[in-house]
């Protein structure tokens, strides 16, 4: 072959090469900053357990705790309220939680490990805005059927009083029971179990 | 053609093409010389652009992002910073008149098919600018943190989780912690300070170098350039310098006008600028009684609360709001009108353009409403009337009648 000749297979050789090495080098150095938007170590440390207490919680009282960033709540459920979560199931989209997030010690009717206390992270499962407590049967606003519940003000979620959303509204399943456990009966932690301590 | 020139502007032009571009883009293009209103909003949104470009540089000299100051330096910036609370409200004001000006901006090119072949890329580039326009407005709305910031930012970014098998790995990726917290302001704020005005800047300058390629539609849709004179000219266009700057400037001051107005009088627009929660520093443990976007996003908001979860997935309404948007990109292939201009195609496509721009203007208002039954139904009909418009437009355009186009452009 003469010097002045092009020699294309050549040519076409080493641009496949070069494009295919240079691509894998792009990927790669694209690797530490997709990675440097993940949450950082100290963020992901954050999330450690809460004590409540909840002796001064009086019957048809609701708190708010922050756990991990999110609203959990503590509500101490009269016996109406609890006779309202049987009456309501009808109603239900998830009356199991079968499709739900929760502990298995709290995959019951009241979800929840004693059936007074509701303890629940207080974010609407459908896009994260945190729902009103409006325990008032029969709420002007909502309804004469209403038993008390939970009402999302973002796309009008509406929950019963133990966080199992209603049919017929936006959101797809019932509101996260976090884990939890009784240190004694008047103190809570949140984001420990039962033999994890 | 155009003689050489001498002195410092022939140095120049033998070293960089300056004389070049100034025929090429001003005094040598040639756009038609009938346009008429609606074509003042392009030149408007540019000029936005610069007022958001330059106040939001003054604006960064003085913010802080982060969660712990970001509110309090927005309030410094409104008090203490001399002159700070008009350069803040040029910036909140312009943001709405940005949309305002890009939505009046689109309606023209529907109005008069200037999506139609040969304009398409330019159609496209569009829609990104509009898209990389929405990301911008949304990140900024972040930084104030307040209420309303926080609370958007966190309904929107769980869009992304509702993805089904990725969306939750998407969401935290996104946010960079757990919950919106100082992570995922800082990270808005780089990308609405740095990466989206970049990105933004560049797609403009694609827009305009297409569009000059081209050439500008007009409100009769006819291509000027099939009719030229013995010089090349299109018969029916005219300089674009200084015949259309001129009409340009006339627009712009008053377009400053009611911006002004705004911005001295009612920069809040009674809660449609500056939305009342917004108020409030960030509360991550408590939701406003109501929270809505700001009135640019509203029709897609209620699409996206308009359709049900199925499945037990909220991704359908959530596909459902990308699906408005980007159906806009699709545009050019689905209308087989013969025509460009409404002015000659028939009752059918006036019809729907009509209902197009009712169910537009019913979802942006229905979006801004609490939740209810009956306005979730409304939802439904105006959402079911805006996919119609552009899925049957393809019979539609294809059956209308259409009036013969005429050579040349209509002109008083």
């Amino acid at each position: 072959m003469k010097s002045d000749e092009i020699d294309h297979g050549k040519r076409r050789l080493l641009t496949a090469t070069a494009t295919a090495l240079g691509g894998v080098g792009a990927v790669s150095v694209a690797v530490p900053f997709v990675a440097s938007m993940q949450p950082s170590a100290r963020a992901q440390a954050a999330g450690a357990p809460i004590e409540i207490d909840i002796s001064a919680l009086r019957p048809g009282e609701l708190v708010v705790h922050k756990w991990r960033g999110k609203p959990v709540w503590v509500l101490h459920r009269t016996e109406e309220m609890l006779a309202s979560l049987k009456t309501a199931e009808e109603g239900l989209t998830d009356p199991q939680s079968a499709g739900s997030e929760q502990p298995d010690y709290a995959l019951n009717r009241q979800r929840s490990l004693k059936p007074e206390y509701l303890v629940l992270v207080g974010v609407c499962t459908h896009l994260g805005c945190s729902p009103k407590f409006r325990p008032e049967p029969g709420d002007e606003e909502i309804g004469a059927d209403w038993a008390g519940g939970f009402l999302c003000p973002c796309h009008g979620g509406r929950y019963d009083l133990a966080g199992r959303v209603f049919k017929g509204t936006p959101p797809p399943k019932n509101m996260a029971v976090p884990p939890y456990m009784y240190l004694s009966d008047s103190r809570l932690v949140i984001g420990l179990e039962e033999g994890e301590v | 053609m155009s003689k050489q020139s001498t002195g410092l502007l022939g140095w120049i032009d033998q070293r960089f093409p300056l004389s070049k571009i100034w025929n090429e883009h001003l005094a040598e293009y040639y756009a038609p010389k009938n346009f008429n209103f609606w074509y003042y909003f392009g030149s408007l949104a540019l000029l936005v652009l610069v007022i958001q470009v330059i106040t939001g540089i003054f604006l960064t000299m003085h913010y802080k992002p982060d969660a712990n100051l970001a509110f309090g330096a927005v309030e410094y910036i409104m008090r203490d910073v001399p002159g700070g609370w008009i350069i803040r409200y040029m910036h909140s004001t312009g943001a709405s008149m940005f949309f305002v000006a890009v939505y009046l901006h689109m309606f023209r090119g529907l109005l008069y098919g200037s999506y139609k072949a040969p304009r398409e890329l330019l159609w496209i580039v569009g829609m990104l600018i509009y898209l990389v326009l929405m990301g911008e407005a949304f990140m900024g709305y972040l930084l104030p943190w307040g209420q309303m910031s926080y609370w958007g930012a966190k309904v929107i970014i769980n869009l992304f989780g509702a993805v089904p098998f990725v969306g939750e790995e998407l969401a935290l990726w996104i946010r960079g912690d757990f919950v919106v917290g100082d992570a995922t302001l800082n990270r808005f704020f780089s990308l609405h300070v740095i990466a989206m005005p970049l990105v933004l800047i560049g797609l403009v300058v694609v827009h305009l170098l297409a569009l000059h390629e081209t050439g500008s539609n007009n409100p009769d849709g006819i291509e000027i350039k099939k009719l030229k004179d013995e010089n090349g000219i299109p018969l029916d266009g005219i300089p674009f310098h200084p015949y259309y700057t001129v009409k340009d400037i006339f627009g712009s001051v008053a377009f400053l006008v009611v911006f002004a107005a705004i911005m001295f009088f009612a920069p809040e627009m009674n809660g449609y600028f500056l939305e009342p929660p917004n108020f409030v520093a960030a509360n991550p443990m408590l939701t406003p009684e109501h929270i809505a976007p700001v009135w640019y996003f509203t029709p897609f908001y209620a699409i996206l609360r308009a359709i049900p979860p199925v499945a037990g997935s909220a991704f359908p309404g959530v596909l459902a709001m990308g699906a408005s948007i980007a159906i806009f990109f699709v545009l050019p292939w689905l209308d087989r009108s013969p025509v460009k201009s409404i002015r000659y195609r028939g009752g059918l496509s006036r019809l729907a353009l009509t209902l197009f721009v009712i169910s537009f203007v019913g979802l942006g208002w229905l979006g801004m409403q609490p939740p209810s039954d009956l306005y979730t139904l409304w939802s439904r009909l105006l959402s079911v009337v805006y996919f119609g418009f552009f899925l049957l437009m393809p019979i539609y355009t294809r059956v209308d009648k259409c009036k013969p186009v005429p050579e040349r452009v209509t002109w008083k």
